[in-house]
């Protein structure tokens, strides 16, 4: 069986690495915002290339649609309409997968390979070994994957993993009207940002920033904001996200300890058995009833 | 099957039933169970035809088991009543463990210890069956924390259910003669004399 | 990209890879016991789907940027593998696009496959409720009976003064701006040899004004820049537009600018997409762009910010205007109050006896432009600018600084426009403003400068070069006129200008080369000198039978026939009710679509959205399905001028045929009957030259080579009687070749130069950047692969850049030369003293648009048709244009600002093109339903929220939708009073799959810019209510 273009860097699941020898070019998408015009290209792109098709919905009294992400919707532009210092702006942000370097939801998927860290930076999931437990929407610090109504599977965002193996820029990237997503080595990506953060600084967004998160482990998607001090007002990206303690809590080291703790139990048992040995009716009492029969 | 006429009725056949629906629910959902819980159990999916038909079955074998373990509960939970006596025997179990139990006090038709287990497996399946409604997304779609909240919780207590039915199990084979009265409804008097003098005295009146 | 797939995925790689993982540590020991054998869970991306696809460049077929486009097909083209196609994506090596494309073009594919897409040829008998399929042999017979019929009996060969018109007006055409050149230029030979003068495109309902203003300002009616010199710009302006919407790739320029330190201003009554990634954003009152812009221009005078080496060259401002031009209480001299139009005849230059212009270097003269300019536009102050426009002061002021920054020569703003300016009965006003502002501040010309006029459809500006509107032929030459062009002689008289200045090459001079070259391409061996090439055959025009007067005359009940190639016309006429009944009283209709619209379903009832009665209809419609972008060869023309080929990649579904097919069949089946029974005013269909090698199907290459044109005779080299410029039979290199003496044919004299005896320049595809953005090497530009228009203006008068960083080309000595050819005569030096404007006579620009306009020689603030204020501040007496031309029913239709106090505004969103993407499902998804914006105040007034349903109303019909409320619409204050403005995005009707909605034009009036009869789409008069669940 030939390796796979893409290496792997961590499988859910998996209690042993993946090979590791290979260390290729970590990969990103950088969002800039402040370029985003919002114009859907990346969604439509998207669905076009992966194949998806959502329902043809409604207006729902804003400009959003999908209204949000779906098994058939692996990213939809969010807006919100917001007025800082008496001026209006109008914020879109692109959601969809971030492909976290820590990501909660290949911590939490209990089925083994079904999620798939690339060492590109790439989470994939692979719909095949996808069991649908929905453990993955738990695990995921920012509300991404969807359980399809279809076929019970959770989807998301692959970053066209597909695309990427072979050299070529995700769908949504290569789409891009503007030029407000943009594709590379995230180091690449990190230096253009900071070019971008300049640019917004010299024109009055003191507080411009990149957006990597260092709660999970920096991500692979990563935004620049005119407001990074204020995330939230982007339709609620969430400030440091991180993954939920009651996720981590229990995806450390705690589930093999309670495994361990299990089977103490099961061998405590048995060893207690041989060392004490079976509790038995005691000869006495065996011999009262006898006593008591035989009156 | 009458195996002795003299032996002591134990549990009705009714009851019987019930408790083996809740065991072979509770093997199947400990089984399917895990093998989500840690890739080590992954395979144990294999018996249910795939992980995702585990995934799928799971859930309603949970609702068998919560009910019949609901009726199991409603039959016996005023027999399970903690009394001064069973508290007394609990200080004591450490004895019993070591296999000296010719000191324990009497016991009624349970002892401390498997009233304790009563209501602690009665709180647990309270909350595996809360959280398991948290988190079955096939019928349910509830805010994110809760869903976190129940998968953390289903999964905290699945373990410590499992450990405590280990227990159950296990003292139903260490303690000789016991398993019968889940096959066959009774038991010797010897055993109960020995193990429940209290409800053996209530039996029998002796 | 596929030796990137090759390098990737060796050829032996073709089955699934799996990579597998370890199943160690999975099983444990337990498991094992139990018996498992557990399985090798294998992780693998999804197999890259294109690996051996045929991949097809065409060109993407919505809006004029004109973007590259990849297909990727099912097989690899071998004979057994049915081509269809499965995937589009942009194309990498697009110097415009660079791969990418917007949320329509992105969906291309789901426009290949809609479900609306037609496949057989189908008729709707009169009165019946539904389409009946037929052969196509059946409808080709039956239409072209109708034609004839329609023709014997309604065609006028002469008319009252005797003068031989060949006009057939009881039919009329409807072109198609999406369809090649080479379609269009079919559709020019078959509809004028039929006599038509009732045809039109879409032009007419979108950029019309454009080039009136443009061309009467400098020459020539488009865009003058290009897409990527955009990002040459400092300074950015767009207003009456929405580029980053409507031309998203295009605009990705702006942002390229922004990024290397550009500033960009959105002056627009919404917040738009485009305000929302701008350094500021100025809200107006839609319909008041002249008092803003005007104010501009009385800022710009008043602090000195005016470029005047640039002014006094290469303008017209120190022109003499003839005594007798005035302007007075809204009005110019020489209105004719009774018929409502001009005599333009004061409004002209002063000429000394050679026939030139007099002039003023000094601009002291009190009657030079200069002077005349500074007085009109003295009344445009900050504060009239504020209370006419609702801008406030700041914002407006923000706006002039920001331009005058750009007087120096070293700076350079450019402006982004579109409809927002075309849409008004003052349109082609609007757009001369800015243009008079780029010349004050020597902007044209220049890289990053220009007036950018950002184009519709994708082949529009094409279609507009094909001449294929109601009055034009090819190459912006004019059609005969019955009045002013009863002969030839005439006509070239009339039509070729004189020289109003030393020196100048007044390139119109050469009109009669471009005429009789047409009209050998018309006529072919029938046109010869002695019969004047043919002059009598062609048809001439009365009066303008642009789209709002051919609605009347249907309306009238004076049409009965309507051929409608890829235009939704009832969707996108004015008033659609009136439309509809309209339509209603032909006699037959047929549709050339690749598509179900709203047009060729007209008679059937929708409940509200088209409430109507089939059975009362008795109009036959036949509908023919017709090719897409996707299974056609052909060139279309962006908004930058570049003709780009593209390929086939799929067969049309069913039975589609491509419209040259269709028109060939068509026109071969109606010359069999004039051949057979003779008819009325046979001659031109008998003469036209149709010598294609298969009649009934000519191929895009040989229509491509016509419009080209080639030698009919051996061209002598004028210096060496030894050489030939071109020999007999060849394709000509360029129209500079042209002959008025019939040894040269050619079809659109604008594209001579597009597919020589090198091959087709059209199809090149060398994107080498040899400066400033420019990729001389990629497609090919008319006229004459000229990038940058007017680029002589780029240089001083000695022939130097203004800019050394921005050289485009320069005087070296010898020659002009550089990096685009330049758009001048190569060989004058700048001693000559000629001018860069070769267009006009006079070499320069127009500050002082003369007669070229019906509406006034400078432009002035007329209120909309349906003003909001119901008087006009400036001059009360003169409230609306004086010069509109209205008919009656239609003025009875407006309504008052009593009655419906909003200011309504149509536009389009960019998930959406036109009326075509409710039928593609992927642009469906990204915005499903219709809907208005409503601004917070007035929702809250109300009682109106988010999400809510809400009536729409005007004079004319009402539509429902929800309601977007949304603080990107302010209210705003004029003359003294809150106003209030709604949204109407327009793309809605009751075919597709999109949610079904009203046509937006239910609510527009039928009036339209004075000069060229755009409709006034934004800004009319509505009301607004909630309504209950719909």
């Amino acid at each position: 069986m030939p390796l796979q273009s893409l290496d792997i860097k961590r499988r859910s699941a998996t209690t042993t690495e993946s090979t590791q020898a290979r260390t290729p070019i970590e990969v990103a998408k950088l969002i800039d915002v402040s370029t985003c015009i919002g114009c859907k290209a990346c969604q439509v792109a998207c669905s076009e290339w992966n194949e998806l098709r959502e329902e043809v919905g409604e207006n729902i009294g804003v400009y959003d649609n999908p209204t949000d992400l779906s098994a058939q919707a692996w990213t939809v532009m969010r807006f919100s309409e917001v007025e800082t210092a008496g001026k209006l702006e109008w914020l879109i942000r692109k959601d969809g997968c971030m492909h976290c370097a820590d990501p909660g939801c290949l911590k939490s998927c209990p089925s083994p390979g079904a999620i798939i860290q690339y060492k590109n930076g790439i989470v994939d999931f692979n719909e095949e070994f996808c069991i649908g437990c929905g453990y993955c929407v738990t695990g995921c610090p920012f509300n991404i994957p969807r359980i399809s109504k279809e076929d019970g599977k959770a989807y998301k965002c692959s970053l066209c993993s597909d695309r990427v193996a072979v050299g070529q820029e995700p769908a949504c990237v290569k789409t891009c009207p503007t030029g407000a997503i943009s594709f590379g080595s995230k180091e690449d990506m990190t230096e253009l940002a900071a070019r971008r953060v300049e640019d917004l600084k010299s024109r009055g967004y003191e507080n411009a920033g990149l957006y990597d998160p260092a709660g999970v482990g920096g991500t692979h998607v990563m935004y620049v904001l005119h407001h990074a001090d204020k995330p939230e007002l982007y339709s609620g990206l969430r400030k440091d996200p991180s993954i939920s303690p009651m996720v981590s809590l229990w995806k450390g080291v705690t589930k093999p300890l309670a495994t361990l703790a299990m089977a103490s139990v099961v061998l405590g048992s048995l060893f207690h058995y041989v060392t004490k040995g079976p509790n038995e009716v005691s000869r006495k009492v065996e011999e009262e009833i006898e006593k008591e029969d035989a009156q | 099957m009458i195996r002795d006429p003299k032996d002591l009725k134990r549990y009705t056949a009714s009851e019987r039933a019930n408790h083996w629906v809740v065991g072979m629910s509770f093997i199947l959902l400990a089984l399917s169970g895990l093998s989500f819980f840690h890739p080590a159990f992954f395979p144990l999916n294999q018996l249910f035809g795939g992980p995702v038909w585990a995934r799928i079955l799971h859930p309603y074998v949970g609702v068998l088991m919560a009910v019949s373990f609901l009726i199991i509960f409603l039959r016996f939970f005023k027999l399970n009543v903690m009394t001064k006596r069973d508290i007394d025997w609990l200080k004591r179990a450490h004895e019993m463990v070591n296999g000296n139990d010719h000191n324990m006090p009497e016991q009624g038709k349970y002892n401390g210890g498997q009233k304790a287990l009563f209501w602690a497996l009665g709180i647990c399946m309270f909350l595996m069956t809360v959280s398991g409604i948290l988190i079955w997304r096939a019928y349910f779609h509830f805010d994110i924390t809760a869903v976190r909240l129940g998968v953390l919780v289903h999964a905290a207590v699945a373990s410590v259910m499992i450990g405590m039915i280990t227990v159950h199990v296990y003292a139903a084979i260490w303690v000789k003669g016991t398993i019968r009265a889940m096959w066959y409804g009774t038991v010797t008097r010897a055993w109960a004399k020995q193990h429940h003098r209290g409800w053996y005295r209530q039996v029998t009146g002796k | 990209m596929s030796q990137n797939k090759d390098a990737a995925c060796p050829p032996v790689v073709t089955r699934r890879q799996f990579f597998k993982i370890s199943a160690a540590g999975l099983g444990g020991t337990g498991v094992a016991l139990l018996g498992f054998s557990p399985k090798d869970a294998h992780a693998e991306v999804r197999q890259y789907k294109l690996l051996h696809a045929k991949e097809t460049r065409n060109t993407c077929t919505y809006c004029s940027v004109g973007c590259g486009v990849l297909m990727y097909s099912i097989g690899d083209g071998a004979f057994n593998a049915k081509s269809e196609i499965m995937h589009i994506e942009g194309d990498p090596d697009h110097p415009v696009s660079r791969g990418a494309l917007c949320p329509k073009g992105a969906g291309l594919l789901d426009f290949v496959h809609s479900t609306s897409r037609l496949k057989y040829p189908e008729v709707r008998e009169p009165g019946s409720s539904e389409w009946k399929r037929i052969s196509w042999e059946e409808a080709i017979s039956r239409v072209a009976r109708h034609m004839k019929n329609d023709r014997d009996a309604n065609v006028i060969e002469k008319n009252a003064d005797g003068v031989p018109v060949n006009r057939w007006l009881s039919t009329g055409m409807l072109a198609a701006s999406a369809s090649s050149n080479e379609t269009g230029i079919l559709t020019q030979k078959f509809s004028r040899g039929m006599g038509l003068v009732a045809i039109d495109a879409q032009a007419r309902v979108c950029h019309g004004p454009t080039v009136s203003a443009l061309a009467s300002s400098f020459g020539r009616g488009a865009m003058t820049n290009s897409w990527v010199d955009i990002r040459n710009a400092d300074f950015i302006l767009v207003m009456g537009g929405n580029a980053a919407e409507a031309h998203p790739v295009g605009f990705r320029w702006a942002i390229e600018a922004k990024k290397r330190g550009a500033r960009l201003i959105v002056v627009d009554p919404r917040f738009n997409r485009t305000a929302s990634v701008a350094d500021q954003y100025v809200p107006i009152r839609a319909g008041s762009d002249i008092v803003f812009l005007g104010g501009v221009i009385n800022w710009l005078i008043k602090n000195d910010k005016i470029q005047w080496d640039y002014v006094k060259a290469f303008t017209n401002a120190t022109s003499i205007i003839k005594e007798g031009y005035s302007f007075d209480e809204g009005l110019f001299s020489g209105f004719n109050a009774e018929t409502s139009k001009y005599d333009q005849s004061t409004w002209n230059y002063e000429l000394d006896d050679k026939g030139h212009i007099k002039t003023d270097p000094s601009l002291a003269h009190p009657r030079c432009v200069w002077n005349l300019l500074k007085a009109h536009y003295a009344r445009y102050t900050p504060e009239v600018v504020n209370d006419l426009t609702g801008s406030p002061v700041e914002g407006f002021l923000a706006v002039c600084k920001a331009l005058g920054e750009t007087s120096v020569p070293t700076k350079v703003g450019t402006i982004l426009y579109a409809l927002g300016w075309t849409q008004h009965t003052v349109g082609t006003q609007n757009i001369r403003t800015m243009a008079m502002i780029q010349l004050l501040l020597g902007n044209i010309g220049m890289p990053g400068g220009g007036v950018n006029a950002l184009r519709g459809h994708s082949n529009i500006q094409g279609l507009s070069d094909l001449g294929l509107l109601a009055t034009s032929l090819p190459g912006y030459l004019v059609l005969p006129n019955e009045k002013s062009h009863p002969t030839l002689q005439a006509y070239l008289t009339a039509t070729t200008p004189k020289t109003l200045a030393d020196g100048q090459l007044n390139y119109w001079g050469n009109t009669p080369k471009f005429f009789v070259s047409l009209m050998k391409w018309f006529w072919g061996d029938k046109a010869t000198k002695e019969n004047d090439w043919g002059y009598n055959w062609m048809p001439k025009w009365d009066k303008m039978y642009d789209v709002i007067h051919m609605t009347e005359l249907m309306a009238q009940g004076k049409m009965n026939g309507l051929i409608v190639q890829g235009f939704n016309a009832a969707a996108s006429f004015p008033d659609s009710n009136k439309v509809n009944a309209a339509f209603s009283k032909l006699k037959y209709m047929v549709i050339i679509d690749p598509l179900a619209t709203e047009t060729s379903t007209f008679w059937q009832n929708h409940g509200e959205s088209n409430d109507v009665d089939p059975s009362k209809i008795q109009t036959e419609v036949f509908r023919l399905p017709s090719t897409c972008f996707a299974e056609e060869d052909g060139s279309i023309v962006n908004s930058s001028r570049w003709l780009q080929w593209h390929w086939k990649g799929a067969e049309p579904p069913g039975e589609a045929k491509s419209d040259q097919e269709i028109l060939g069949e068509l026109f071969v089946a109606l010359r069999d009957l004039y051949r057979k029974e003779g008819g009325k005013v046979a001659d031109p269909i008998l003469n036209v030259s149709w010598a294609y090698a298969d009649p009934k199907a000519p191929t895009p290459e040989e229509l491509a080579k016509e419009s080209n044109g080639k030698a009919l005779a051996d061209i002598p080299d004028p210096n060496d009687k030894t050489k030939f410029l071109a020999r007999k039979g060849e394709l000509l290199p360029g129209f500079a070749l042209l002959q008025d003496d019939g040894s040269t044919a050619c079809a659109t004299w604008i594209f001579s130069g597009s597919w020589t005896q090198a091959g087709n320049q059209m199809a090149r595809r060398d994107n080498t950047d040899v400066g400033l953005g420019n990729t001389p090497g990629w497609a090919w530009a008319w006229p004459a692969n000229r990038r940058i228009l007017y680029n002589r203006a780029s240089c001083d008068v000695n022939g130097k850049p203004w800019d050394a960083k921005r050289k485009l080309i320069a005087w070296n000595g010898e020659k002009w030369a550089g990096i685009d050819v330049p758009d001048f005569k190569v060989d004058a030096a700048p001693a000559t003293g000629m001018n860069p404007f070769i267009m006009n006579p006079e070499g320069v620009g127009r500050l002082f648009s003369c007669d070229k306009l019906v509406d006034g020689p400078f432009p002035e603030h007329y209120e909309p048709m349906e003003s909001p204020l119901g008087t006009n501040p400036l001059h009360p007496k003169v409230v609306s244009s004086p010069a509109a031309r209205v008919f009656k029913g239609d003025r009875e239709k407006f309504g008052n600002h009593k009655d419906f106090p909003y200011v309504g505004t149509t536009y389009r969103l960019t998930e959406h093109f036109q009326f075509w993407t409710k039928s593609v499902r992927l642009n469906a998804i990204a915005q499903p339903q219709q809907f208005v914006e409503i601004g917070e105040v007035l929702a809250k007034e109300k009682g109106i929220s988010q999400g809510d349903w809400v009536k729409v109303s005007s004079n004319r019909g009402f539509i429902k939708a929800k309601a977007v409320v949304t603080k990107r619409i302010m209210a705003l204050t004029v003359n003294k009073q809150p106003l209030h403005q709604i949204g109407i995005p327009l793309h809605w009707g009751w075919i597709g799959v999109a949610k079904k909605g009203y046509l937006a034009n239910r609510l527009t009036a039928s009036v339209g810019d004075c000069n060229t009869q755009t409709p006034e789409y934004k800004a009319f008069l509505v009301n607004v209510e909630k309504i209950s669940g719909v």
